[in-house]
């Protein structure tokens, strides 16, 4: 691994290619938090959105019809308005509105902090697309099916968490994963409310030490190595849970 | 109980539209979230000091430079969709060439920017491209907003590229075998018979796209372009950080965006149903 540092040290050296975040400890330091804060957020928001989208559809099936139609807004508010526009209000708007709690060093800091808007935000927006992504899957399964349930008195949840949803989640896998992949693309935007994860900590490194194009490259290649591998992985997962006989 | 077709076997079916849309917003719709934020805003409005203008009159003097940046917001969401749609057409012809090498560069390519961050990407245009281009003694100024219609018209083109892609596989082949049969040349076959049919099937998801784009515009803020949101944030420091105008300024941003993108997803809705295969 040294080794490998030196060789960071000598091409910047010898061919003025900068890279920090190999040679330099510090920035190393950063940039690796910054990939887990990636990580962490995109992972804590998929988990979000996915409940969000579950329940949300579990709603719109409502028989009650102001549930449905509240479903409907929320869905229709989400998808229609800039996501970079929502963070902001939740971040900015909502934010300040919240009181503020004394941290350990007796200054005042809002109880919500950005990580927490950026995740609660994310997954709203995501969770309106899995919304509609679950309830095309719902009405994929036959009337019978759900018939044949209630006929065994199975209650409305029962049908929906043991019958339903585990073929609708089969049917609607592919436009989830479309979903989730842009997910992870829109965590970028946490940046704008200065979340460390990794674009911010790039956008440090840079301005430190005036290296734009080797640090726009990483970050290109970086993204499209870890939105490859989420693409590969659920593909494979896919396939696995494919049903026999049923979609192309 | 649900009682709908008796005749359906019970397997599996593919998902199919809702038949009837059971909730559409209307003008009232309106009227209501808008008594609502007024109604909301009472609060804040009563505690304030009788010396300062309320928060409507605040916005109601703002609104006006706030829409000129909303209308910056659709010229680059248009120009950037234009230039999107010309040359990811051209890569996702590209990606059902005849030649290998055509064909994978255009698929790397596609796959590269499709899998990058709208965000970076605009970085990436931001930073990289010069502020201005020199050819010989004529040089071309390259302002901020150029800048940012390049960095987002480069994700459109991967996606308008696969959009492409996805149109013309979708066609049967025996069009294509037809047309061949006819003894048409490729080129002929191509812009005469696949591609007419398959303008009809894109047309949906192109327009996905532009609101996507749309909604996209805004990250052109951070960058420092002087669209809507910049507007704003500078409209609210102007009026001296006042905490009760952020609600009521960041809800007209997502208004106005509302507006415009709503009647675009409801037109792309009718318009799949219209196009719809019926099998």
């Amino acid at each position: 691994m040294e080794a490998f540092y030196e060789w960071a040290r000598v091409l910047y050296d010898s061919t003025g290619i900068n890279l920090p975040f190999i040679y330099d400890s510090y920035d190393r330091g950063r940039m690796i938090d910054g990939f887990f804060t990636t990580v962490k957020l995109s992972v804590i928001c998929l988990f979000f959105s996915v409940i969000i989208g579950i329940i949300g559809a579990w709603l719109q099936n409502s028989p009650l019809k102001w549930t449905r139609r509240i479903v409907n807004g929320y869905i229709q508010l989400f998808r229609n308005t800039p996501p970079l526009v929502q963070l902001y209000f939740f971040y900015f708007a909502i934010g300040t509105l919240l009181p503020k709690v004394t941290n350990d060093y007796g200054g005042q800091e809002p109880i919500l902090g950005g990580f927490t808007w950026a995740v609660i935000s994310l997954s709203f927006f995501a969770g309106a697309y899995n919304v509609e992504i679950f309830r095309s899957g719902i009405e994929a399964v036959p009337d019978s099916t759900i018939e044949a349930a209630e006929a065994l008195g199975f209650t409305r949840l029962h049908i929906y968490k043991d019958i339903t949803l585990p073929l609708a989640f089969r049917v609607v896998l592919p436009a989830l994963n479309n979903n989730l992949v842009n997910l992870v693309k829109t965590t970028t935007l946490a940046y704008a409310i200065a979340v460390p994860e990794m674009l911010y900590e790039a956008n440090q490194i840079w301005s430190d030490n005036v290296n734009v194009t080797e640090m726009m490259i990483f970050m290109l290649l970086t993204y499209f190595v870890l939105v490859g591998i989420l693409v590969w992985g659920m593909n494979r997962w896919e396939r696995a849970l494919k049903i026999p006989g049923f979609g192309a | 109980m649900k009682q709908k077709n008796n005749n359906v076997l019970p397997v599996m079916m593919a998902p199919r539209n809702r038949q009837t849309d059971p909730f559409r917003l209307k003008a009232w719709h309106g009227v209501v979230l808008a008594s609502i934020v007024v109604l909301a805003s009472i609060p804040a409005f009563a505690a304030e000091e009788p010396t300062r203008a309320s928060m409507f009159e605040v916005l109601v003097r703002w609104m006006p430079l706030l829409l000129q940046g909303f209308v910056f917001n659709v010229v680059i969401s248009i120009s950037a969709m234009a230039v999107g749609t010309i040359t990811g057409a051209a890569l996702g012809l590209g990606q059902i060439s005849l030649n290998g090498w055509v064909r994978k560069f255009a698929w790397i390519t596609t796959q590269f920017f499709r899998n990058a961050p709208w965000l970076v990407l605009l970085f990436f245009a931001m930073f990289l491209l010069p502020f201005e281009i020199k050819i010989g003694s004529l040089i071309i100024p390259l302002p901020d907003w150029l800048k940012a219609i390049f960095g987002l018209s480069l994700p459109v083109m991967a996606n308008v590229s696969e959009i492409v892609r996805g149109g013309v596989i979708s066609l049967p082949s025996g069009q294509w075998e037809a047309a061949e049969s006819l003894a048409f040349s490729r080129t002929q076959v191509l812009w005469r018979i696949i591609l007419p049919q398959c303008v009809k099937r894109m047309l949906p998801p192109w327009m996905n796209l532009y609101s996507i784009l749309t909604m996209a515009t805004v990250l052109a803020s951070i960058v420092g372009v002087s669209e809507m949101m910049t507007l704003t944030g500078q409209a609210l420091a102007a009026e001296g950080g006042r905490t009760d105008l952020l609600i009521p300024f960041y809800s007209f941003v997502l208004l106005m965006f509302f507006i415009y993108c709503y009647p675009i997803a409801r037109w792309t809705i009718r318009l799949e149903k219209k196009f719809a295969v019926i099998n």
